[in-house]
C-alpha cells in the first residue's frame, strides 16, 4: 500500500476558480468581471503560443486580432500540418439544427456522462455553450461543411449521443477546420500581428519568481538553442498518445512541451486517462510504425460482428447470419454499434482474447457495410465514406465494398494533460494550456467529435478572455528579458541535454527504445489495467530507461537537421511520462471511462467507479524523480448532475 | 495475404545541406514484407544505418495517413510514386516486386530548396496563403452558420478543391516548377463560396502575384493534376485565371451588383 501513502489532500494551487452562481451563468459572470486590456495597450504585451493546431492557431490568430504581439511556434515546417489535420469524423455543437431535442444542457450532460463524471461541471458547461459559436465562426471562414440539398448544414450522430449534432466536411473535418484556422493565422502573419517560428521546438519553459517568463527552443534546421521572453505563454502542443509507440497520432506528436512545463512546476493531471479508439486498422506486421484510424462515423452505418465460433475458417460473406455475433447490438441494444469508445473497445478486446478475432493474425473484428449498401445503395455509402473506404483499401489491400473491414482498438487520444483552472491557466502563473495538451473537459473518456470542439473553444472563445484577465495587472510592469540569468541557465541545460544524447554513443536507436517502452505501456497501462501489471511496468520502465541512458545511439551531430536527435529528446520525456501514467493508474483504485482496472468491474464486466474515494482529479507534482511524483487532488462536485452509473444498455 | 519482397536496390539522394553537392547512395534491402508502407521501408533502412554508425536519411513525414501533406519524395521519377491518388506515406510495398531498383529523390523545384537529403523547404506556399488565401472573418463577429445557405453542389465543389494537402507534388511534377494547381485549388475553394465573395478578386490578384514571385509559369502540361494525390482538377486553374483576369478590370465598388 506504499503507493497510497503519498496521497495528500487538497492543495492550494489546485483552485479551479470556477465562478460561483448557477451553471448557466458562470461564463457570463466571468466575462462580466474579467479585467480587460485597453486596445492601445494590448500591443505592449507579448504572448507566446506554442503549437499551431486547432487550439494554437485559433488562439494565436485571435490574440493577434485583438492587438497582442504574438510569437507562434511549431516544430512542423508549416502551421498547416499540425496533427489536428488528421481528424476525420466531425465536430460537435449544440446547434439543434435537426430539431431533434439537442440543447446546451444536453451536450453538457452527454459530455459529463461520457467522461464518467471525472470532469468539472463549470468547464464542460462553458464548452457546450461556446460550441455554437464555433460553427458560425468556421462557416464564416469558408469551411466547406457538408450541406443538405436546401443548402443548410448537414449533421450526423456520433458515439455516446442520441441526437445528430456532429458537423462534418466529408471524412476530412479536422483538415478543413485546421485550414480555416491556419488561414486566419496566415492572415495575421501577413499583417505582421504574428511572427511564426516554424521547424522550431520548445525544449524548456523558463519560470522566474514563480511566473512563466518564456521558453527555450531548439531550431530544428540549425540545432541552435534560443530563449524567448513573453508576458504569457500558451502551450497548445497536443496529446501524448505516442507514448504507446503505436497509436493513431501523427509520428511526431510528443509530450515534450507539456512534460518540460511539468518539470518546471506545472501539475500533470490524470495521465492514466487515455482513450483507446475502437475502429482502427489492425497491426499487419512488425515494421508497423503507426496505426490508422477508421472514423467512428463509420459505425453509423457499419455493423460490428465476429464469428460465434472461434474455429471459424470461412470468409466473412460465407458465414450465415446465425453464426455471427453482432455483439454491440446484443449487449447495448439502445446504443448498439454507437456505444461509447471505451465500451466498444473493451468488447472487441474480450472477443479477440477469446479467439474470435478475424483476419490473418486473428487480431480484429468485422465492421460490415453490406446491410447499409443494400439499404441505401452503394452511391450513398460512397458519398458518406468514400475517402475512408479508399484509405482502407490502400492500407489493408482489401475492398470494403466487397468484404467487411477489419478493425481493432488503438490508442487515440489522451484526456490527461496539464492541470488547468477555469481560465486554462496551469499551476505556473502566466502559463496556459489549451486543446489536447490540457486535461480539462473530457474527464475519463472523451466523446467522439468533441476534441475539435474543445480545441477551438479554448483557442477562439476562452483564452482571449482569460489571458486578458491575467495580463491586465501586468500593464507597465517590466518582465524579465532573455538576458536574465535564468534564461541563460535553462538554455545551457538544454544544450547540454542534447549534446548528452549524442555523447552516449551506445548501440540502440531512439526508435528501438520507443518501441520497447510502448510495448510495456500498452500491455500494462492500455485497455485494461491491474495492480500486478502496473507494478511490473513501474519496475520495468526504469530499468529500460537506465538502458536508454547507457546504450542510446544518436548518429550525426547537434548542428543542422538531425531527426534521430530530435527523437531522442522526445523518447526521453516519454519515459518519464510513462512512469507517471502507470503510477497514476495504480493509485486510481477504481475504473472510470478509459481507465479500466480489472479489479473494479461490475458483474457484467462494466467499469465500476468509486465516487466515495475517487471523485477527484489527480494532479501530480514533479519532485525531481520521475518515479516519485507527489499526488494532489482536486475534488469534483456535481451540483447540477447526479452522479450516476453510466449505462448504454 | 502478405508476401515478402527480396533483394530491393534502393538508390537514395543524400545531400548535407542547401548548398552542398548531393549524390545517390545505394543500399540493398534483403527482404521486407509487402504489408510495409514505403516509409516503413525507409524506417528499416534508417535503423540499419544507425546500427552501422551512419546518419539516418532525412525525410519529412508526419501523419502517415495521406492528409498532412508533409511527406514528399520522387520515387522512380514520379512524385509520390507509382500509385494513382496516393501520397508517399500511403504507398505500400505491394506496389513493388522483388529485385526492383527504387530511385528516391527530393522534390526538385526552384521554389523548394533542398534542406537536407530528401527534405525540402516548401514555405513559399505559406507566403502565398499569407498574401490572401483566407476569408477575413475575425473571431466573434460571425453570423449564424445557417444564415447563408450554400447550395450542395457549390459546397461539394468547394470541398473538392479544399482537399488539397499542400504537399507540393504538383510543383515537383511540373517541368516549369509552377504552383498553379496549388494556388488554383485554394482560390477555387474560397471563391466558390458565398462567404468568399467580398474578397474574391482581391484574393485572386494577391495570391497570383505572390505566386509569380516564387514559382515558374504554367504552360498547360497538366503533369500537376496527374501527380496530385488528391486529384485536384485542372479546372481550378481555369477558374483562377478567370478571376485573376476579372480582377484586373473589375470595378470593386460594384462587386455586390453581380
Ligand atoms: C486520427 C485521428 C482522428 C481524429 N478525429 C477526431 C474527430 O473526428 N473529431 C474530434 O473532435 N477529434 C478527433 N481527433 C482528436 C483531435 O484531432 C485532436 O485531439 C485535436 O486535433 C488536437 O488539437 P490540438 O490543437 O490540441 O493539438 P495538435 O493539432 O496536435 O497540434 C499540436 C501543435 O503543437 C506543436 N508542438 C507540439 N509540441 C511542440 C514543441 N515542443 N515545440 C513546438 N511546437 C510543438 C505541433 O507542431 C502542432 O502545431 C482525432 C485524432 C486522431 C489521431
Ligand atoms: S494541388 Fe495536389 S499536388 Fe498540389 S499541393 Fe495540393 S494536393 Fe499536393
Ligand atoms: S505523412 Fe502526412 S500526407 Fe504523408
Amino acid at each position: 500500500m506504499t503507493m497510497l501513502e503519498d496521497r495528500s489532500t487538497t492543495n492550494a494551487k489546485l483552485n479551479s476558480k470556477v465562478p460561483a452562481g448557477a451553471l448557466a451563468d458562470k461564463w457570463d459572470t466571468f466575462k462580466a468581471n474579467a479585467k480587460l486590456v485597453n486596445p492601445n495597450n494590448k500591443r505592449k504585451f507579448k504572448v507566446i503560443v506554442v503549437g499551431t493546431g486547432l487550439a494554437g492557431a485559433s488562439a494565436a490568430a485571435t490574440l493577434a486580432e485583438l492587438g497582442y504581439q504574438v510569437d507562434a511556434f511549431t516544430f512542423h515546417d508549416s502551421a498547416r500540418r499540425a496533427h489536428s489535420i488528421a481528424a476525420q469524423g466531425g465536430i460537435n455543437a449544440a446547434k439543434n439544427y435537426q430539431g431533434d431535442g439537442d440543447s446546451v444542457s444536453r451536450l453538457f450532460t452527454d459530455t459529463i456522462k461520457g467522461g464518467d463524471f471525472r470532469s468539472r461541471e463549470g468547464n464542460v458547461y462553458r464548452l457546450a455553450q461556446v460550441s455554437v459559436n464555433i460553427i458560425d465562426q468556421m462557416v464564416a471562414q469558408g469551411v466547406p461543411f457538408a450541406r443538405e440539398y436546401g443548402g443548410l448544414l448537414d449533421n450526423r450522430s456520433f458515439g455516446g449521443a442520441q441526437v445528430s449534432r456532429t458537423f462534418y466536411a466529408r471524412g476530412q473535418t479536422g483538415q478543413q477546420l485546421l485550414l480555416g484556422a491556419y488561414q486566419q493565422l496566415s492572415r495575421q502573419i501577413g499583417l505582421g500581428g504574428v511572427r511564426l517560428f516554424n521547424r522550431c521546438e520548445l525544449v524548456d519553459v523558463v519560470v522566474i519568481d514563480g511566473r512563466a517568463a518564456g521558453i527555450v527552443t531548439r531550431d530544428l534546421l540549425t540545432g541552435q538553442v534560443t530563449s524567448h521572453a513573453a508576458h504569457a505563454v500558451v502551450l497548445a502542443t497536443g496529446g501524448y498518445g505516442n507514448v504507446y509507440f503505436l497509436s493513431t497520432n501523427a509520428m511526431n506528436c510528443n509530450v515534450t512541451a507539456a512534460w518540460r512545463a511539468h518539470r518546471r512546476g506545472a501539475y500533470f493531471a490524470n495521465p492514466c486517462f487515455t482513450q483507446i479508439h475502437p475502429t482502427c486498422i489492425p497491426q499487419a506486421d512488425e515494421t508497423q510504425s503507426k496505426l490508422t484510424l477508421m472514423s467512428e462515423s463509420l459505425r453509423n452505418d457499419g455493423r460490428v460482428w465476429v464469428p460465434k465460433n472461434a474455429d471459424e475458417t470461412r470468409p466473412a460473406h460465407q458465414i450465415p447470419e446465425e453464426d455471427r455475433d453482432y455483439y454491440l447490438e446484443r449487449l447495448y441494444p439502445s446504443y448498439g454499434n454507437l456505444a461509447p469508445r471505451d465500451i466498444s473497445s473493451r468488447a472487441a478486446k474480450r472477443l479477440v482474447d477469446r479467439g474470435q478475432g478475424v483476419g490473418p493474425l486473428k487480431n480484429g473484428v468485422y465492421l460490415d457495410f453490406s446491410a447499409a449498401i443494400n439499404r441505401l445503395g452503394r452511391n450513398v455509402v460512397e458519398e458518406r465514406y468514400g475517402n475512408l473506404f479508399e484509405m482502407y483499401e490502400r492500407i489493408a489491400g482489401e475492398n470494403p465494398y466487397q468484404v467487411p473491414m477489419r478493425i481493432y482498438p488503438a490508442t487515440h487520444y489522451t484526456m490527461g494533460g496539464l492541470w488547468v483552472d477555469y481560465e486554462l491557466q496551469t499551476t505556473i502563473p502566466g502559463l496556459y494550456a489549451a486543446g489536447e495538451a490540457n486535461f480539462s473537459d473530457h474527464g475519463a473518456n472523451r466523446l467522439g467529435a468533441s476534441a475539435l470542439m474543445q480545441g477551438l473553444a479554448d483557442g477562439y472563445f476562452v483564452l482571449p478572455y482569460t489571458i486578458s484577465n491575467g495580463l491586465a495587472p501586468l500593464l507597465n510592469k517590466s518582465v524579465p528579458g532573455t538576458d536574465h540569468p535564468e534564461f541563460k541557465r535553462v538554455e545551457a541545460e538544454a544544450r547540454d541535454r542534447y549534446q548528452a544524447y549524442i555523447n552516449v554513443k551506445g548501440t540502440r536507436s531512439p526508435d528501438y527504445f520507443h518501441r520497447e517502452l510502448g510495448k510495456i505501456i500498452w500491455d500494462y497501462c492500455g485497455m485494461e489495467r491491474d495492480r500486478n501489471g502496473l507494478e511490473k511496468a513501474i519496475s520495468e520502465i526504469p530499468a529500460l530507461y537506465d538502458e536508454f541512458k547507457k546504450d542510446l545511439r544518436v548518429t550525426g551531430t547537434g548542428e543542422g537537421v538531425n531527426q534521430t536527435l530530435e527523437k531522442a529528446g522526445r523518447v526521453d520525456d516519454f519515459f518519464q511520462l510513462g512512469m507517471l501514467m502507470c503510477k497514476d493508474a495504480l493509485t486510481r483504485e477504481e475504473s472510470a471511462g478509459g481507465h479500466f482496472r480489472v479489479e473494479y468491474q461490475t458483474a457484467e464486466g462494466e467499469a465500476q467507479r468509486d465516487d466515495e474515494n475517487y471523485c477527484h482529479v489527480a494532479a501530480w507534482e514533479w519532485t525531481g524523480d520521475a518515479n516519485n511524483a507527489t499526488r494532489h487532488e482536486e475534488q469534483l462536485s456535481f451540483e447540477t448532475l447526479q452522479l450516476a452509473t453510466r449505462s448504454y444498455k | 495475404m502478405s508476401h515478402v519482397l527480396k533483394n530491393l536496390t534502393v538508390k537514395v539522394w543524400r545531400q548535407d545541406g542547401p548548398t552542398a553537392k548531393g549524390n545517390f547512395e545505394t543500399h540493398v534491402i534483403d527482404s521486407i514484407t509487402d504489408e510495409a508502407s514505403f516509409l516503413e521501408m525507409l524506417d528499416v533502412l534508417n535503423e540499419r544505418l544507425i546500427a552501422d554508425g551512419k546518419e539516418a536519411v532525412v525525410f519529412d513525414h508526419d501523419c502517415r495517413e495521406g492528409i498532412c501533406g508533409t511527406c514528399s519524395l520522387m520515387i522512380n521519377g514520379q512524385a509520390h510514386g507509382p500509385q494513382r491518388a496516393t501520397t508517399t506515406c500511403q504507398l505500400h510495398m505491394r506496389s513493388f516486386k522483388s529485385n526492383d531498383t527504387i530511385v528516391i529523390e527530393p522534390w526538385r523545384a526552384g521554389a523548394f530548396p533542398i534542406v537536407k537529403d530528401l527534405m525540402v523547404d516548401r514555405s513559399a506556399f505559406d507566403r502565398i496563403v499569407e498574401s490572401g488565401g483566407y476569408i477575413t472573418s475575425p473571431t466573434g463577429g460571425a453570423p449564424d452558420a445557417n444564415l447563408i445557405p450554400v447550395p450542395k453542389p457549390v459546397a461539394d465543389a468547394s470541398m473538392d478543391s479544399a482537399a488539397c494537402i499542400g504537399c507540393g507534388a504538383c510543383v515537383a511534377a511540373c517541368p516549369n516548377g509552377a504552383a498553379n494547381l496549388f494556388v488554383g485549388a485554394k482560390i477555387a475553394h474560397l471563391n466558390l463560396l458565398p462567404q468568399g465573395q467580398a474578397e474574391r478578386f482581391k484574393r485572386a490578384e494577391a495570391m497570383v502575384d505572390t505566386m509569380d514571385e516564387h514559382f515558374g509559369s504554367c504552360t498547360n502540361h497538366g503533369e500537376c493534376s496527374a501527380a496530385c494525390p488528391k486529384e485536384i482538377s485542372l479546372d481550378v486553374i481555369a477558374l483562377m485565371n478567370k478571376d485573376y483576369r476579372s480582377a484586373k478590370f473589375k470595378n470593386r465598388k460594384e462587386l455586390s451588383r453581380n
